[in-house]
């Protein structure tokens, strides 16, 4: 087993209520199949949609966000799964992908000694 | 509340729910000027809500979570802007000193505060100024949390036409800057009639009105419910009127998914499965039924409970007090004379004696202009000539009133009884 960073990307929120039911909806049942398959390590969390951004050299500091809204990261989890092939078709599952998100699935770097 | 197996919350209803009220303690901070404002705010806490919530899980009170970011999205705002904006003309002193500005909004968010925020936001909305449509879209729009399209949805109308609407009667509302004082007694009394007028409408657009979607005529009816519940839980509300109201609402509630079946199929009366009324509701309509019987005046409530409750109670069509039910239209029509109420009682006249009696009243009907574009009046007519054997006359009628069908599921229900003329063994 090795771990994932799954990062959420873009994805357009709906404003109205069923639509926002239907959608936590849909993430309970993902992260319920996730858990009971074993491979939830850390649910993770949201990340805001705006922050700092430090440049190198001058270290000037600069307002977000740093991508097009379709690539901010919103939110982190951290899974387990036996390769990142696995761990790709587990983000299959993931809800975001049905409102114009993606998902990067990335292996937590890991040092055999 | 109702829960599906894999989801212990329903966050359409609890959005719908706490969105009204948090608008409201919203804006009875930041000022009626600022409505928009204060929808803004509760909707931004709401997007955070679910961000959350996806990744982290529902939090185990869900609805003192969601108030908590409410009033922290709003201090955030009222930090940032209270130089540049005032605020509500009762508390915009207090906001702007540092000694008393947490004390005032903690106050303003307090449980007991919260809840007569949505009933001052409720007699708000009902302003003299707006149309009796208006009111009623707005009470959707800021306290039901329906949004432009879902009104749209359920008034079939274009979304730009209600949002023009909407905006017109909020703006309205701004320039009034106060919210509703509801604990002055004389201007509550003198504004709920608008207010009872109001949920009654809202109901019947989820009962009888034009939307085909079931889920969201049911939507409607249980918005009106429980607001029709806020006005019973208030000293000044619960008067004869709304007791009568609120039966009125559970006899229909009861009714309704008999009248729309599974397919959602249009169920007239006579058709309806009457096992699928809900007893529960029957009863509690019946219990607020004998409590609205207080008082001297009967109002149109009162005479339309007493109707929907001969129906509710009767085992089937033939068993119904059709002559007691004629009555009633009688009275009903002698305070509120409407085409469509003298529709209703050339029916029951139909019932009561026989179809031709009902169709000579229903030739008679006042005003029969006002019902030129409502489909069941020449439905009316088509099922009394069906009945007394013309049936050439009746299909005529079930084609003109399926001309007038406003949705799928009225042309459905016209055109099962256009067959209905082909072979009347369907009778």
């Amino acid at each position: 087993m090795a771990e994932f960073v799954y990062l959420y990307r873009g994805g357009n929120r709906p404003s109205a209520p069923e639509l926002q039911q239907q959608i936590l909806q849909k993430w309970q049942a993902w992260f319920k199949s996730l858990a009971e398959g074993g491979h939830v390590v850390e649910r993770g969390q949201p990340l805001e949609r705006s922050g700092k951004l430090v440049q190198a050299g001058t270290k000037s500091i600069i307002d977000g966000p740093f991508a097009e809204a379709k690539d901010v990261v919103g939110g982190f989890t951290l899974v387990k799964a036996d390769d990142v092939g696995q761990a790709a078709e587990l983000a299959k599952g993931c809800p975001i992908l049905d409102h114009g998100g993606q998902v990067e699935v990335r292996p937590v770097m890991h040092i055999d000694m | 509340m109702e829960s599906d197996q894999d989801s212990p919350i329903r966050l359409d209803h609890l959005f719908r729910q706490e969105s009204g009220r948090l608008v409201a303690t919203v804006a009875r901070i930041f000022g009626l000027h600022n409505l928009s404002l204060a929808e803004d705010v509760v909707q931004d806490a709401f997007s955070r809500a679910l961000e959350i919530w996806k990744i982290r899980g529902v939090p185990e009170n869900p609805s003192a979570w969601l108030v908590a970011a409410a009033k922290n999205r709003a201090i955030d705002y009222l930090r940032r802007e209270r130089t540049a904006r005032t605020f509500a003309p009762e508390v915009d002193r207090l906001l702007r000193s540092e000694w008393t500005f947490s004390p005032t909004v903690e106050e303003l968010f307090a449980e007991g505060e919260i809840k007569d925020d949505l009933l001052r936001m409720m007699f708000t909305c009902c302003h003299p100024k707006l149309t009796d449509d208006a009111r009623v879209g707005v009470i959707l729009n800021v306290l039901c949390g329906f949004s432009i399209d879902e009104i749209a949805a359920a008034f079939v109308a274009t979304p730009s036409a209600i949002q023009k609407r909407i905006a017109r009667a909020k703006n309205t509302l701004a320039q009034s800057q106060h919210l509703f004082d509801v604990n002055t007694s004389s201007n509550f009394s003198a504004r709920l009639p608008a207010v009872q007028r109001s949920l009654y409408l809202l109901f019947n657009e989820g009962y009888h009105g034009a939307s085909a979607e079931f889920a969201v005529r049911a939507e409607l009816c249980r918005e009106a419910m429980r607001l029709a519940s806020l006005l019973l839980a208030h000293p000044l509300g619960a008067t004869p009127a709304t007791y009568a109201l609120s039966a009125l609402m559970c006899f229909g509630a009861a009714r309704l998914p008999a009248r729309l079946d599974s397919l959602g199929n249009l169920n007239a009366l006579s058709d309806q499965n009457r096992a699928m009324w809900n007893q529960e509701l029957i009863s509690q309509g019946l219990e607020l039924l004998s409590r609205s019987a207080s008082g001297r005046e009967a109002t149109e409530f009162h005479i339309e409970a007493a109707i929907a409750s001969l129906h509710a109670t009767a085992a089937t069509i033939e068993d119904t007090d059709w002559h007691e039910i004629v009555s009633l239209y009688d009275s009903l029509l002698a305070i509120r004379p409407s085409p469509i109420v003298a529709l209703n009682r050339a029916i029951a006249v139909a019932h009561s004696e026989n179809a031709e009696r009902g169709l000579e009243e229903l030739r008679k009907i006042q005003g029969l202009s006002g019902l030129s574009r409502y489909p069941f009046y020449q439905a009316a007519l088509g099922e009394l000539e069906l009945r007394t054997g013309k049936l050439t006359d009746a299909r005529r009628h079930f084609y003109a009133a399926r001309a007038l069908a406003r949705n799928p599921t009225e042309r459905s229900f016209l055109d099962r009884r256009i067959w209905a003329c082909d072979d009347p063994s369907h009778v």
